[in-house]
């Protein structure tokens, strides 16, 4: 069974709900990421870390995300990196499933076959391309497979239901439900709305549901907590970030444990 | 009737083209897809947008014997496809008229769009206005400030400009902020992108939206010459009027085909538009083609004297009419195209955009080693007015 699969059964058992933090690797620099990372594992109770890969011209993720990939590029973060900070963190924590989350671009030019297999070789569990729908796979998820990676879809509220089938096909680990139309920590959405909307995915797929894009709060955590099998957060925690960044980018003394708390109240609220 | 060529059903010509968007747009483009397959099909579609071609832009835009450049450079017989001439001053409006038409059959009320020099953004704005659509034009912070007279064109004409403050605050932003607008809003909001580029059918319709241009020029060009053209010239950023000026030419296998590409300061100087010269293959704004990046990559930002080149990739039909050797491409430096700007005003009396003085630069290379019963023909696809406080400045101007 994979760490993620694991991950989910275990939480299932317990009748709870994955929590799901997004950071930028490398905002503002490797070495907080990692220490970050650690913390809010032992501390924070999070239950897998999605990981961004920073990108120039992150088109899916709105303006604290594209903050965080240019803070991050500035300070030398590229793939080959974050596959290292990957392998560092897993010399220290076995089982929480770390999924990546980025642009096809970076991947590309690191080549598929390579990325994979490092990424395997690091420890990673998921990934997630924001800009390669099934239809520009081209055999990508299956090779991931393969490396017993599973490739996480999108799912969006604008999805027909028609098309879920399609895009369900090669999915693995978790489906990501994408709450709003629009782009990442720009607005929130309406509870009964998600909850139709997963009842629809629940036709087509036995993978946990998880809900992203609109969750800023430990209220909305706790909210969409009720309705889906994971609540990710991503903004909000980048936001905080930056709030414990000097005005050169670099991590304040208290950075770790000012963001781990913060991660906590949202992890708490979801695992309510 | 449109030529049945490339791309696929799923977009793609040969590798590059596609659809590399998120799932939010995925149903979005599907919808614009099944739109313009209908409206292409419908005789009445293209009827309405030849009449506003006619009677608002002014087509056929004539083809024009450049007498003194010809006799200047001594060799092959130049003419200009006078594209600047058309209302709004270059070919940007074909396609944003096309797109409108479409807008309005699909029932969205509202545009949005990106703008890099402004051309497209101007010529949005004016179609909105004709058309009596809201329109929000994105455009890069840069960009506003060193083409402020499109800014307040496009104040003018009611379009709402938003200025673009995130990553290099040039076109490439630009366009990731009218497609996240875009994201957000696809209910009742039309995106009129302003090249031949991004995912499909956005590269394909662009393209069948411009191809007047070279249709035009095959019906102009017998009736002067009684045949074709040896040689085509066209400027390429992102390449709307080159594939405008070449697709109805690809299958005359006679006719050269040329694309230039802004050099800026050189390739060796990194400070460059030229994607395919100086770019790799990969996948960005939503489509496979040839970018500027660099070994991690990230997209690198462009430089070129024209905003309206300085685009950090190429429409992906152009990435494979480069890969089939169908077309050749090469780069026109700055101070190249400053040299041919200069010229053309004093020889022709014209006054052309910074943008295909890229193309005439490259003509000033060739014409001179070609006999003069060459036909060369070269897309003049803007007019200069909105350039000349920016070559004002390289020549140490004040105005």
């Amino acid at each position: 069974m994979s760490r993620l699969e694991t991950t989910f059964d275990a939480l299932k058992k317990q009748g709870k709900t994955a929590f799901i933090p997004y950071i930028m690797a490398g905002d503002p620099d490797y070495d907080t990421t990692l220490s970050l990372m650690l913390e809010i594992v032992n501390h924070a109770h999070v239950d897998v870390i999605e990981l961004g890969m920073a990108f120039t011209d992150p088109m899916a993720d709105g303006p604290a995300i594209q903050e965080a990939a240019t803070r991050a590029l500035t300070n030398g973060a590229r793939l080959s990196k974050t596959l290292e900070l990957v392998k560092k963190f897993r010399e220290k924590e076995k089982n929480t499933p770390i999924v990546l989350m980025g642009y096809f671009n970076p991947i590309h030019k690191f080549g598929l076959d390579a990325f994979l297999k490092a990424a395997q070789d690091a420890g990673i569990d998921g990934i997630l391309v924001a800009d390669l729908p099934v239809e520009e796979d081209h055999g990508f998820a299956a090779n991931a497979k393969k490396h017993n990676i599973d490739v996480i879809q999108l799912v969006a509220p604008t999805t027909p239901e028609e098309r879920l089938n399609k895009v369900l096909k090669n999915a693995g680990g978790f489906v990501y439900y994408v709450s709003v139309t629009g782009v990442t920590g720009t607005t929130s959405a309406l509870k009964q709305d998600v909850q139709k909307n997963i009842e629809k995915i629940q036709k087509y797929t036995t993978l946990p549901i998880g809900i992203g894009f609109g969750i800023s709060s430990p209220d909305q955590s706790y909210e969409m907590a009720q309705i889906g099998d994971a609540v990710i957060v991503g903004s909000a925690i980048v936001k905080k970030i930056k709030e414990n960044l000097d005005e050169g980018s670099i991590a304040k003394p208290d950075l770790v444990k000012n963001v781990s708390k913060f991660v906590k109240t949202l992890s708490d609220a979801a695992h309510k | 009737m449109l030529k049945n060529t490339l791309p696929d059903a799923e977009g793609h010509f040969g590798k590059h083209g596609g659809k590399y968007v998120a799932e939010t747009l995925m149903p979005a483009l599907k919808e614009l897809e099944q739109a313009y397959t209908d409206a292409k099909n419908d005789p009445l579609f293209w009827e309405e947008l030849y009449h506003h071609h006619k009677e608002y832009t002014g087509r056929p835009s004539p083809l024009y014997f450049a007498e003194r450049l010809t006799k200047h450079l001594g060799g092959a017989k130049i003419y200009f496809k006078r594209d600047e001439l058309n209302h709004t001053g270059a070919h940007k409006i074909n396609h944003c008229l096309g797109q409108m038409i479409l807008a309005k059959r699909m029932g969205k009320t509202k545009i949005v769009a990106e703008t890099g020099a402004g051309q497209h953004g101007v010529a949005t704005a004016t179609v909105c206005a004709k058309f009596d659509l809201p329109c929000i034009v994105y455009q890069g912070a840069v960009d506003v400030e060193r083409q402020k007279p499109n800014a307040f064109r496009m104040n003018l004409l009611g379009a709402e400009l938003r200025p673009v403050h995130s990553g290099s605050k040039t076109l490439k932003d630009a366009v990731n902020e009218a497609i996240r607008h875009w994201v957000a809003n696809v209910d009742d909001t039309y995106y009129l992108l302003g090249s031949a580029l991004g995912p499909h059918p956005y590269p394909e319709m662009v393209r069948d939206f411009q191809r007047i241009i070279g249709e035009e020029i095959k019906e102009q060009i017998m009736e002067r010459e009684g045949r074709l053209p040896d040689t085509m010239v066209a400027c390429i950023g992102g390449g709307s009027n080159a594939i405008g000026m070449f697709h109805a030419f690809l299958d005359d296998e006679n006719v050269k085909l040329i694309g230039v590409e802004a050099e800026g300061y050189g390739l060796e100087t990194g400070q460059h538009a030229a994607a395919i010269a100086g770019g790799d293959e990969g996948v960005f704004h939503g489509f496979f083609s040839y970018f500027l990046q660099d070994d991690d990559g990230q997209i690198i930002e462009p430089h070129s004297i024209s905003a309206g080149l300085d685009y950090p990739g190429i429409g992906p039909e152009h990435a494979y009419l480069h890969d089939i050797k169908r077309v050749e491409y090469v780069s026109a430096k700055d101070d190249e195209t400053l040299e041919a700007f200069q010229l053309l005003c004093k020889l022709e009396g014209i006054i052309p955009a910074l943008e295909p003085s890229h193309a005439l630069a490259h003509v000033m290379k060739i014409a001179p080693k070609l006999p003069k019963d060459h036909i060369l023909v070269m897309n003049l696809c803007g007019r200069g007015d909105k350039d000349i406080f920016t070559v004002a400045d390289k020549l140490g101007v004040k105005i």
